[in-house]
């Protein structure tokens, strides 16, 4: 063997350095990867740099895999063309998951590997359309992360380089250079990305802020949610009414007030003050079943239960609602924030909106609605003068009168066929929590929260229904289990886990075994 | 990168043309031809984007007659399967001038199609097969040697290149481009023939004859001379290595983890490294095999064709080294370094233990992939398939699809090589067979029977003027095949990285754009026919499928879906859009938003979308359990979110945004216009209005 004494003993007394960038397609690895080329090159290391581009367009997971060495006059260095498992200095991860998925293939290590991931997530097809919440975990990653690395260094680089009107290939190579895992200074690393040219100033500015974290905080925690906003209610609001719902609510148990508030806010909104009063005094009845179920003892649950998912179904979503919410005087102000669009332009809103039969009928006085309902052939004409795509400019006169006119039927809500229906299918749910309650609390307490299944609109608020509905059917068979609630709650989650409702007939039929 | 290094290599050795079929790796060796247009004309370079693999191969012509280098590429075996029929005939005729294909082997990781060997076909055609160690400097001189031989063999020269490869970064000292020493024009101008080039008897005879009693010799004694193949590592030893070029990186680096290599390529072991892959050098093996116990044959994917003939030459030469080979390495895929690592210790365990010595420390990743923290996250790290780009003009067809498809019922779907592919996949998982690039309606062909349901096939416009217009459309004419052909027009061969094709809309000054395939389909006799200009009208896309579905007529029913390829659109328009920002005119781009207090977290609109741009937020919202849609900032407004709301009746929480920078004096006017009337109307409500002071109005 010629050579035996090697400059920085990475594995096996190789003077090899090895960064892998592990990205999405269009989060400029390459660049990246030609700066690490560049910086090695310019202090006189030999380096070389290979990726699969193929699927790196459009998004795919990929790699971008750098390997260095001090160059020598008589020899030149062999590189490989791919990260091997336990033979990874460095992993630039350009997201958390990708993080993830670098561990999951070995490149990192306890012996070798520095993990530099940015904690932000850009969620996946398969996270995304999950009718319920199909994101991943991301505490799963960073418990890995801190057994499976040398050193973590963790936090929200895109966040980072966009509040410096960069890219995160910018915020990764300074975060690279805090790190000082590679033998060349932090000027070196700065005339690299002067050399690339393009966008210089910003790349530097978001450079110089990812080096400075990685001194200062190296790791961030890393949240799955954000914490649910509750306002607590304040002592005096200049309105008799609702004052008088804010002393209401304070007769509750402690634990309740903060949902109660959340709720009533949302019913003054959606209609008035007394349709809260209404939500309050039904909260009462539950309330009181409540206690005498010893819900004392389970901290009210029930009640909580009951205050957040009554207020969610009588605030139904319908056509009126949604007018009134799209011309909302602070709507203008909050989609300039959403698209940013810059000072001295205009923002023009365009609405789609697509009414069938069934939501005009629904907002017809319950009598009117059922007479057309009973005549499908009128209900079939109507729908075909109804039934098609309209779209609206909420920022012209005439869109916003017309919406501003739909909005105001939402006042005639209480006598609507659709107000009834609501109410009747909240009745019968409500007394199926009671009459579970009485059974079991916890199960009570499961009837609840099933409301969740509801929501959206037309075809998929009826999907919704009908998933609740045959979640509810188990509900009798397991009132009699001690484990009741825990398979209400699974039959709930399969609800959510798919369209068709594939995982929930397979949870069904377990039940049906039990 | 490697794959511009072999350009730079195919001018200064004096190429006077070069054609191809552009896709991954060697698309990068098109693109930069057509852009260099100016230093080809310089040089007297003809370069053309062939159709086809078959017509880049049947170029090669060129070189039969005249003594004249040409080069031509494709990515391989998918574009070599096209090729075959003009490889046979040119290898079978033989040529004058060194005709060099480059092959981009498309296989191991990141690739995008079925898995096999080139090798098999310079096998069957007798070409010469160069796979060299993949590095800068080797690579360009096998170019140049690679065209020598093809002179000195009548024999054209595959030069294998893998993915990788292609993508490599590193240096070599350039030499300046030469001039073709026979121009094409002289050709045209003194045209030869000789009959016995021509493909017919008695010449093919006389042909197969050549090929094995004097090209065969020929390049044996051409590849000693050049000493193509290289040795390393000592003279002697017990056992030895023999490994194909393109190997030799990775066995270099196995060998570095089992102590037998420095990082430098020091080898401990001897090593011959075959930078020809075919044919085999066999007084070179002999020599190197001799007075070895064993050797090892390093060579990738099945089957096994080397090693097999090590066997026969040392069963020939009566050598007793034993060959090892796919008894310790695996059949099939990628030989990485851990692979090829575990592969060399059990051949040095069974033939030089002593070589193994003490087995200092190898990179091993085994407990950290054993422990449960990160066994864990395989339930939790999902799947990243790459999808359709933001705004790709695919999207809403295949939203279309699913919306018919939940009126119809689910159908048989033949789909077709390209971006559109991408359509099985969540959330469309649409798409059963895929039989080849413009071979989607192909493959529907025997669906032509009287049934409740017609098949729909679906083919990219690359794919249509590859060989669709004639495999697909002209078979489905001629054949009255009674199903429905979905033609995606995306104004480019997207796929490939958005090179030009007749249908391209753009001008093109050294090409015949803008050729209709709505035209095309017709005047190969189809009738029905529908022309869909904007994609993103997901309603009457999906009317139309279902027209197509339900219509009375028999025969093909074709809908060509025309929107151009976002990606290149945004290549082209955003600086445009910018500069025209800074110049201070008026400009309008358009960008949607979801309404976070109407959406209800159902995601409905992702199942028909999968945007990368429409994702999800958690909101702070005590009252709402599931994350609700939201859309990035890298929204490019394509339409297809409200698009698809308003044709699927989802949810109205979409909004599309119309941003007019530096709007004009009449733009300002009407705005306040507007902003007073509105604002009166919004004070009157307000005060109407009954709210907590935490609830703004």
């Amino acid at each position: 063997m010629s050579d035996g004494d090697f400059g920085r003993t990475g594995i096996l007394g190789s003077p090899r350095i090895s960064v892998a960038i592990v990205a999405m397609g269009g989060q400029g690895g390459g660049v990246l990867a030609d700066w690490v080329v560049a910086l090695a090159e310019r202090e006189g290391w030999a380096a070389q740099s290979t990726s699969v581009p193929g699927v790196a367009q459009r998004t795919g997971a990929t790699i971008y895999y750098i390997e260095m060495a001090p160059a020598k006059k008589d020899a030149q260095p062999v590189f490989a063309l791919m990260p091997a498992p336990g033979d990874v200095d460095v992993v630039l991860a350009a997201e958390l998951m990708e993080a993830g998925r670098s561990m999951m293939r070995g490149l990192v290590t306890p012996e070798r590997t520095t993990l530099i991931a940015s904690t932000h997530r850009a969620f996946a097809v398969v996270e995304k359309q999950t009718p319920g919440d199909g994101v991943a975990d991301p505490g799963a990653v960073s418990i890995a992360a801190d057994f499976a690395a040398k050193r973590v260094i963790a936090f929200d680089l895109e966040a980072l380089a966009k509040s410096n009107g960069s890219v995160i290939s910018a915020a990764m190579f300074g975060a690279l250079a805090g790190a000082a895992v590679l033998p060349f200074d932090r000027a070196a690393f700065e005339s690299a990305v002067r050399a690339g040219g393009t966008g210089v100033e910003s790349s530097l500015r978001a450079f110089a802020a990812a080096f400075d974290q990685v001194q200062q905080r190296p790791i961030e925690p890393i949240r799955r949610f954000p914490e649910k906003r509750f306002v607590s209610p304040p002592d005096s609001t200049g309105h008799p009414e609702l004052d008088g719902l804010v002393a209401r609510i304070r007769s509750f148990p402690a634990e309740a007030q903060p949902w109660l508030f959340a709720g009533v806010r949302r019913l003054v909104d959606y209609l008035d003050p007394a349709y809260a009063l209404e939500y309050l005094d039904r909260v009462g009845m539950l309330s009181d079943a409540d206690r005498r179920n010893g819900g004392e003892a389970k901290g009210f649950a029930f009640t909580c239960a009951a205050a957040k998912y009554l207020a969610v179904a009588m605030a139904y979503d319908d056509v009126a609602r949604v007018a009134d919410l799209k011309i909302r005087e602070s709507r203008r102000a909050r989609v300039r924030r959403e698209v940013d669009a810059g000072a001295e332009t205009i923002v023009a809103t365009t609405e789609y909106f697509h009414p069938r039969a069934e939501e005009l009928c629904g907002s017809l006085p319950k009598a009117w609605g059922e007479w057309i309902e009973n005549r499908p052939d009128v209900f079939k004409r109507l729908d075909w003068l109804v039934n098609r795509g309209r779209r609206i400019r909420t920022d012209t006169v005439t869109g916003y009168l017309t919406l501003a006119f739909v909005a105001s039927l939402g006042r005639r809500r209480r006598n609507s066929l659709r107000h009834a229906r609501e109410a009747a299918h909240r009745e019968a749910w409500l007394a199926g929590a009671l009459a579970a309650l009485e059974r079991r609390y916890d199960l009570g307490v499961e009837v609840l929260a099933c409301r969740r299944l509801v929501k959206g609109y037309s075809d998929t608020h009826a999907r919704g229904l009908s998933k609740f509905d045959r979640v509810m059917s188990a509900v009798p068979a397991l009132s009699g289990r001690e484990d009741g609630a825990v398979w209400l709650d699974r039959l709930k989650r399969a609800a959510l886990a798919d369209e068709a409702g594939t995982a929930l007939d397979g949870v069904l039929k377990t039940v049906a075994t039990l | 990168e490697g794959i511009l290094a072999i350009t730079k290599a195919l001018l200064q050795s004096g190429v006077a043309y070069v054609g191809g079929y552009q896709g991954a790796p060697i698309s990068h060796l098109m693109d930069v031809l057509a852009d260099a247009k100016d230093v080809l004309q310089d040089l007297g370079v003809h370069f053309e984007s062939s159709a086809s693999e078959a017509t880049a191969a049947a170029t090669l012509s060129a070189s039969v007659m005249y003594p004249i280098r040409g080069a031509v590429t494709w990515k391989s075996t998918a574009g070599t399967n096209v090729a075959a029929d003009a490889l046979s005939n040119l290898s079978s005729g033989g040529v004058t001038g060194g005709a060099l294909i480059v092959i981009g082997e498309d296989y191991g990781e990141g690739s995008s199609i079925m898995q096999e060997r080139t090798h098999a076909f310079a096998m069957k055609s007798q070409i010469w097969l160069m796979d060299p160690r993949p590095n800068l400097p080797t690579l360009v001189r096998m170019v140049e040697e690679g065209f020598e031989l093809s002179e000195a063999t009548s024999t054209p020269v595959m030069l294998e290149v893998r993915i990788r490869t292609c993508h490599v970064h590193g240096s070599f000292v350039a030499k300046n481009n030469k001039k073709p020493s026979f121009t094409l024009r002289e050709a045209l101008e003194k045209p030869v023939r000789d009959v016995n080039r021509i493909v017919l008897p008695p010449a093919s005879y006389m042909q197969e004859k050549d090929k094995h009693e004097r090209r065969w010799p020929a390049a044996i004694e051409f590849i000693k001379a050049h000493r193509l193949n290289e040795t390393f590592g000592p003279e002697h030893g017990d056992v030895g290595v023999v490994m194909l070029g393109g190997m030799y990186n990775s066995t270099m680096r196995a060998l570095q983890y089992l102590g037998l290599a420095d990082a430098y390529g020091e080898s401990a072991v001897p090593l011959y490294v075959l930078n020809v892959a075919y044919p085999l050098v066999e007084d070179e093996i002999a020599a190197f095999c001799l007075g070895k116990r064993a050797v090892l044959m390093v060579e990738e994917g099945a089957p096994d064709f080397i090693e097999r003939d090590l066997n026969t030459i040392l069963r020939r030469r009566d050598l007793q080294t034993k060959v090892s080979g796919k008894d310790v390495l695996p059949m099939g895929g990628e030989y990485t370094a851990p692979v090829l690592m575990k592969g060399l210790r059990e051949f040095f365990a069974t033939h030089a233990r002593e070589l193994l010595g003490n087995e200092p420390p190898r990179p091993d990743a085994a407990a950290v992939l054993a422990d449960p923290r990160v066994k864990a996250l395989s339930t939790v790290v999902p799947p990243r398939p790459p999808g359709f780009c933001i705004g790709c003009p695919e999207r809403p067809i295949f939203a279309a699809m699913k919306l018919v498809e939940q009126e119809l019922g689910p159908h048989h779907v033949s789909a077709d090589i390209g971006c559109h592919l991408f359509s099985i996949l969540p959330p469309f998982n649409i798409g059963s067979t895929t039989m080849g690039y413009g071979l989607g309606p192909a493959s529907a062909s025997a669906f032509n029977v009287p049934s409740g349901k017609r098949s729909i096939s679906v083919m990219g416009d690359g794919g249509f003027w590859h060989n669709g217009l004639a495999s697909s459309i002209g078979n489905a004419v001629f054949n009255k095949h009674d199903g429905v052909t979905l033609i995606v027009d995306n104004f480019y061969s997207a796929a490939t990285g958005g090179q030009d094709i007749p249908s391209s809309r753009a001008l093109n000054r050294r090409r015949k754009t803008n050729n209709s395939i709505v035209d095309a389909v017709r005047g190969i006799g189809a009738t029905w026919v529908r022309q869909i200009d904007r994609t993103y009208d997901v309603t009457k896309m999906r009317d139309t499928l279902r027209a197509a579905l339900t219509a009375k007529e028999s025969g093909p029913k074709i809908i060509v879906a025309s929107s151009e390829c976002m990606l290149n659109k945004q290549r082209r328009t955003r600086p445009l859009f910018a500069k025209s920002v800074r110049a201070g005119e008026r400009a309008v781009r358009e960008k949607f938003g979801v309404d976070s207090d109407i959406c209800t977290g159902d995601h409905a609109c992702i199942r028909l979308s999968g945007c990368p741009s429409l994702s999800v937020k958690h909101t702070d919202d005590p009252l709402k359990d599931d994350p609700i849609a939201a859309i990035d900032e890298n929204c490019v407004g394509c339409g297809n979110c409200g698009e698809v709301a308003e044709a699927a009746a989802l949810c109205p929480s979409f909004y599309r945004a119309t941003i007019i920078h530096n709007p004009s004096i009449w733009d300002r006017w009407i705005e306040t216009a507007r902003l007073a009337v509105i604002g009166w109307f919004e004070k009157r409500r307000n005060a109407g209005r009954v709210a907590f002071a935490s609830d703004p109005a």
